[in-house]
């Protein structure tokens, strides 16, 4: 399998990225030569071999539904680029 | 001898022992960080305020005989994608160029309650992608010993400091060989723990299954010291292991009589540089000499860890980076005509080049259709590298690996192929691929002076054992002592 | 014109009534000021990692049980990515392929025709952020309280044929969480939600058409008229030769409207993959067998107990059952009166039209089980008429006063005196004596006129078996 420059467009797309025509050609030919090289593992007999979920052997991993007291507002929109009314403010969201 | 010069291990002693003052100590180090950060472009940001702030309420401590921790008054250093509540926190990129973190991460908190002094934080690859830490979008941390090289990545910045005497140690965070590489490039010891270890709560995520946070030292000693701080379970953390606390500096002993040392002769082979084989086989014989027992052993499935690493890693990242969209926090675009134009044009201005590489790698390695032929068969490669390694620890206690094929590059030597950069992580990927344990540690210097890391390998949560070889071999060698240059090699 | 088949399935969220948030400890209420309930967690700020909630598991998997679901003893969480200003993290943990609870099943009831609906799955997952529309500014605002609220989504199988049905399921299911004490069901709210999913096909024809989707329906009204409006639409598509598109419909409910959003070609590619940052649910036969031990008595259950223990008839029984409000109000009222059948009738009568009629739930009303055990008190020992008691449960209702105070405010104590009666008859008997004659004529419907008389006369008040007993001596004497 080979990576396509339709491909690199959908991916951009799905990442909400945008690529010049230069970037796009040179993204195109990066990720193809990754995405060859990790073929390889096409090759490895994988048959009855169960993915690794998690590194440990952990499960069941609970937090107690007790209420703890949240930030204060001003912290969490500290950061934010554009608030209002004590929200923060994106351009409006057309359904 | 000048105070910055010296170990965490000494330092922390003096201070104790009220031979020097907290406030002299801070003057020492950020002294020499004048001289010498304007070469070596180390720190992204730094908090003398806070710091000097902090050794005045520490030494009041200290004067009134109360205990200020192990690290009480130590300055140390942080990578910069390490969450300091009221520090920016930038991850080198554009899009957190002005992040203030509301919060601390666990390691932070830990480092502080052991009386650890933050001089800053450190200059790191962009969302810590990358080996060079030539993708930061603030500044280029320059190799300590030769200046025309890089330090590594991408904790370079962490690395760098920690060489160059600027911190007595930092924090670096390793996904496939962040820490260790750069270890290796600048001659200090960078120990990466087992996955589990060390909380990784406040830690910006790249690759969430792959990421541990881990110290840079300039000996065993410190490492074994700062370890004792920064592990331990963490309810905020899901993946963070339930265990027994553990005493590190016991395993500070010079002794690997009763030890098996792995050599996975097969993996070592020939992308190596020849120095670096030449210091490799000399370690062997070091320990050798020391007593230990050297077993060749397989890994025959090592060698497919990188393409499996691209793909869980890239994965991963492509998620945990979607929260970079201008809404929130972080960089927004001036002008978008609507919400879909802010998104695009705050993540595309936002991001560097690799960052949106890899994203777009990760993307399309979940996307449908190739999620069974890339994600789901890494996975299950994965399964087999991590029994690879259980087998191979049947046979002996620490295997023994460099740490980086080459030394380190110089500036911009990686630009043409991304992926021949991606191939200099080979001896390093394996074990964040199996969630194992392991440390660099300085092992010689190449005809160049430059210098060669040697890596060891342990189970998971075997950290003691990792550490006894280390502090065998380090012991047993002298290349620890050697001091960087601080000039522009040829 | 050809006859169709409906094809319905149903996706409904229950926001879980856990005191925290389903990764963080953030409180879930409902209500507060914008972003008021938030952390650097359910907002997503880099460096943060979820831990899961327990209750979220054990609400889950209580439902799984009483809608007959096969419990999953390894279950995961997994990430769907997508970009929404209501999403912090830019991806949804969810559930892909391994969710808590499987096959099940809830039997419904429209007019007396039983059906069984199937339920494919019930998975947790985190919801998201409100967004408010800023007519001032026209931006749209984002407030993240909701965020991270734990949710399950119950995934019906394509077995609903009509809105009947549809809204027959809605109710089953709500009554069951609401049993359960998993969910608070204020559909206003949005706490419990549904998309609905519809195509239709000629009968006859074996594959299914393709499908619309509409996304959180909250009232019962809103399910109906979506069902009845979409189906006509679809129909008349294929009718007048054209084709349906799978797209995204959104429900003006005032207008009764349905507009296409957005075509599915632009399909989202979630890419699911399982959560790194949660270790997986591994659940014992202990751990289910405890909850299922816990449960509460279930609707069919305490039906057939009503019948039993209080002699109600099955209809009365099945529907003070079908809601777990109305059941304990009907308890508690008739522990305190005695009179189950007279409880029942106030409770399925006036009571329902009233509630209806305000668009309010039985535990929101004024009336309390006290008052109205009172007022029926009242009646058994014929202090007050029944005609008189519709009066005052009346302004109960309306001021949620005590029917006794009501009663003696306004005097409205049932006559009962015979003396006092009979002189009221004789005085009217002798003022209407065409009446009178008409009655001895046949004419039965008189009597009626003179009883009518009377009871205006006492403001309804005189005791009417007294008043007719009275007036039946008197004429015949």
């Amino acid at each position: 399998m080979s990576v396509s420059k339709e491909d690199v467009k959908h991916i951009a797309k799905l990442s909400k990225l945008s690529l010049t025509e230069e970037e796009l050609e040179k993204y195109t030919n990066n990720l193809s030569e990754i995405v060859n090289f990790a073929n390889e593992l096409s090759s490895i007999n994988v048959e009855n071999v169960k993915p690794t979920a998690h590194i440990l052997d952990i499960k069941n991993v609970f937090r107690k539904d007790e209420v703890e007291a949240s930030y204060n507002r001003e912290e969490i929109l500290k950061n934010a680029p554009s608030k209002d009314a004590g929200c923060i403010s994106v351009p409006k969201v057309v359904e | 001898m000048d105070l910055y010069s010296l170990t965490l291990t000494d330092i922390a002693k003096k201070i104790k022992n009220k031979e020097v003052s907290i406030k002299e100590v801070l003057d020492s180090v950020y002294s020499r960080i004048e001289e010498v950060e304007p070469k070596v472009d180390a720190y992204i940001t730094l908090t003398q305020e806070r710091a000097y702030q902090k050794a005045e309420e520490l030494q009041k401590k200290l004067d009134n005989n109360e205990d200020i921790g192990v690290l009480g008054g130590v300055p140390i250093a942080i990578k910069d994608n390490i969450c300091t509540n009221g520090v920016k926190t930038t991850c080198a990129s554009r899009m957190l160029e002005n992040f203030t973190p509301i919060y601390n991460a666990t390691v932070v908190k830990k480092l502080e309650e052991a009386g650890a002094i933050i001089l800053g934080k450190t200059n790191m690859d962009e969302f810590a992608m990358g080996s060079s830490t030539e993708t930061s979008y603030m500044k280029k941390t320059k190799n300590p010993w030769d200046l025309t090289r890089v330090p590594g990545g991408s904790s370079g910045g962490s690395a760098a400091v920690v060489s160059a005497d600027m911190a007595y140690a930092s924090l670096g965070s390793d996904t496939g060989g962040s820490i260790r590489q750069p270890a290796s490039y600048c001659s200090v010891v960078g120990l990466k723990p087992t996955y589990g270890l060390i909380s990784r709560f406040g830690l910006i995520a790249f690759a969430s299954s792959l990421d541990q946070i881990g110290p840079f030292t300039k000996t065993v000693e410190d490492a074994a010291t700062m370890l004792n701080v920064i592990a331990g379970y963490d309810k905020m953390d899901t993946t963070s292991a339930n265990l027994e606390k553990v005493d590190y500096t016991k395993a500070l002993v010079n002794d690997v009589k009763d030890k098996v040392i792995g050599i996975p002769t097969d993996f070592i082979t020939d992308g190596i540089n020849p120095d670096v084989r030449k210091a490799y086989d000399e370690a062997i014989e070091t320990l050798k000499n020391a007593g230990a027992k050297i077993q060749e052993v397989n890994l025959e499935y090592a060698k497919y860890s990188l393409a499996t690493y691209y793909i869980i890693a890239t994965a991963e990242a492509s998620s945990n980076l979607g929260r970079y969209d201008g809404i929130r926090y972080g960089y927004r675009a001036k002008d978008f005509n609507d919400l879909d134009d802010l998104y695009v044009k705050s993540r595309t201005e936002g991001f560097g080049e690799e960052v949106k590489r890899r994203i777009m790698l990760g993307t399309y390695v979940l996307s449908s259709g190739y999620y069974d032929a890339y994600y789901k068969r890494a996975q299950q490669v994965r399964t087999l590298i991590v029994e690879n390694f259980k087998k191979a620890f049947e046979n002996c206690d620490v295997i023994m690996i460099p740490t980086a094929p080459n030394t380190s590059f110089k500036f911009g030597a990686h630009n043409a192929s991304p992926l021949e950069m991606y191939l200099e992580d080979i001896y390093t990927v394996p074990v964040n691929i199996a969630g194992l344990p392991g440390i660099s540690v300085p092992g010689g210097f190449d005809k160049e002076g430059l210098p060669i890391g040697i890596q060891f390998i342990s189970k998971a949560f075997d950290e003691k054992n990792l550490l006894q070889v280390a502090y065998t071999f380090e012991q047993n060698t002298t290349y620890h002592n050697e001091k960087p240059t601080m000039k522009e090699e040829k | 014109m050809k006859e169709y088949e409906v094809i319905i399935g149903l996706e409904v969220h229950a926001e879980l009534s856990t005191n925290t948030k389903i990764y963080c400890n953030c409180s879930t209420s409902f209500g507060a000021d914008p972003n008021t309930h938030c952390c650097p967690i359910c907002t997503g700020m880099p460096g943060t990692l979820p831990v899961l909630n327990e209750k979220v598991v054990e609400y889950a998997v209580k439902a799984g049980l009483a809608t007959n679901c096969e419990i999953s003893r390894f279950s995961k969480q997994d990430r769907k990515n997508y970009f929404y200003p209501d999403l912090p993290k830019a991806y949804q943990i969810s559930q892909y392929d391994l969710p808590l609870c499987i096959g099940g099943h809830i039997d419904i009831n429209v007019n007396g025709n039983k059906k069984t609906i199937g339920i494919t799955r019930i998975h947790i997952e985190e919801d998201a952020g409100k967004l408010i529309h800023d007519a001032y500014t026209g931006d749209t605002l984002v407030d993240m309280n909701r965020c991270a609220v734990p949710l399950i989504e119950i995934v019906s199988e394509p077995d609903i044929r009509n809105a009947d049905e549809a809204v027959a399921y809605m109710q089953n299911l709500k009554s069951t969480l609401e049993y359960l004490e998993v969910c608070d069901c204020k559909m206003q709210e949005g706490s419990l939600r549904c998309d609905v999913n519809l195509s239709v096909r000629p009968v006859g024809q074996k594959e299914f058409g393709t499908r619309t989707e509409t996304k959180n329906l909250n009232s019962f009204r809103a399910i109906h008229n979506l069902i009845e409006f979409e189906t006509k639409r679809q129909i008349e598509v294929i009718e007048n030769g054209g084709v349906i598109h799978q797209e995204t419909i959104r429900w003006d409910d005032a207008k009764g409207i349905g507009y296409a959003m957005r075509s599915k070609e632009d399909a989202q590619d979630y890419r699911y993959f399982p959560e790194p940052d949660l270790a997986p649910i591994v659940l014992s036969d202990e751990y289910i067998d405890n909850i299922k031990n816990s449960l509460p008595e279930m609707p069919h259950i305490k039906k057939e107990r009503y019948i039993e223990e209080f002699g109600l008839p099955e209809y009365d029984a099945e529907i003070l059952t079908a809601s777990k409000y109305t059941a304990s109000f009907f308890e508690k009222t008739n522990s305190l009166c005695n009179n189950p059948k007279a409880v029942s009738n106030w409770i399925m009568g006036d009571f329902t039209r009233m509630l209806n009629e305000k668009e309010i739930e039985i535990y929101d009303s004024k009336v309390t089980e006290e008052n109205l055990a009172t007022l029926i008190s009242l009646i058994d020992k014929g202090t007050i008429s029944s005609k008189i008691a519709k009066q005052i449960f009346e302004e109960m209702f309306e001021t949620g006063e005590n029917a006794k105070d009501i009663v003696e405010k306004k005097g409205l104590v049932q006559i009962s005196d015979e003396g006092a009666i009979k002189q009221l008859v004789e005085k009217i008997v002798e003022a209407n004596p065409q009446s009178v004659a008409d009655y001895k004529a046949g004419k039965d419907r008189a009597i009626g006129f003179l009883v009518g008389q009377i009871m205006k006369e006492t403001k309804g008040k005189a005791n009417p078996q007294i008043v007719n007993k009275l007036l039946l001596e008197i004429i015949n004497k």
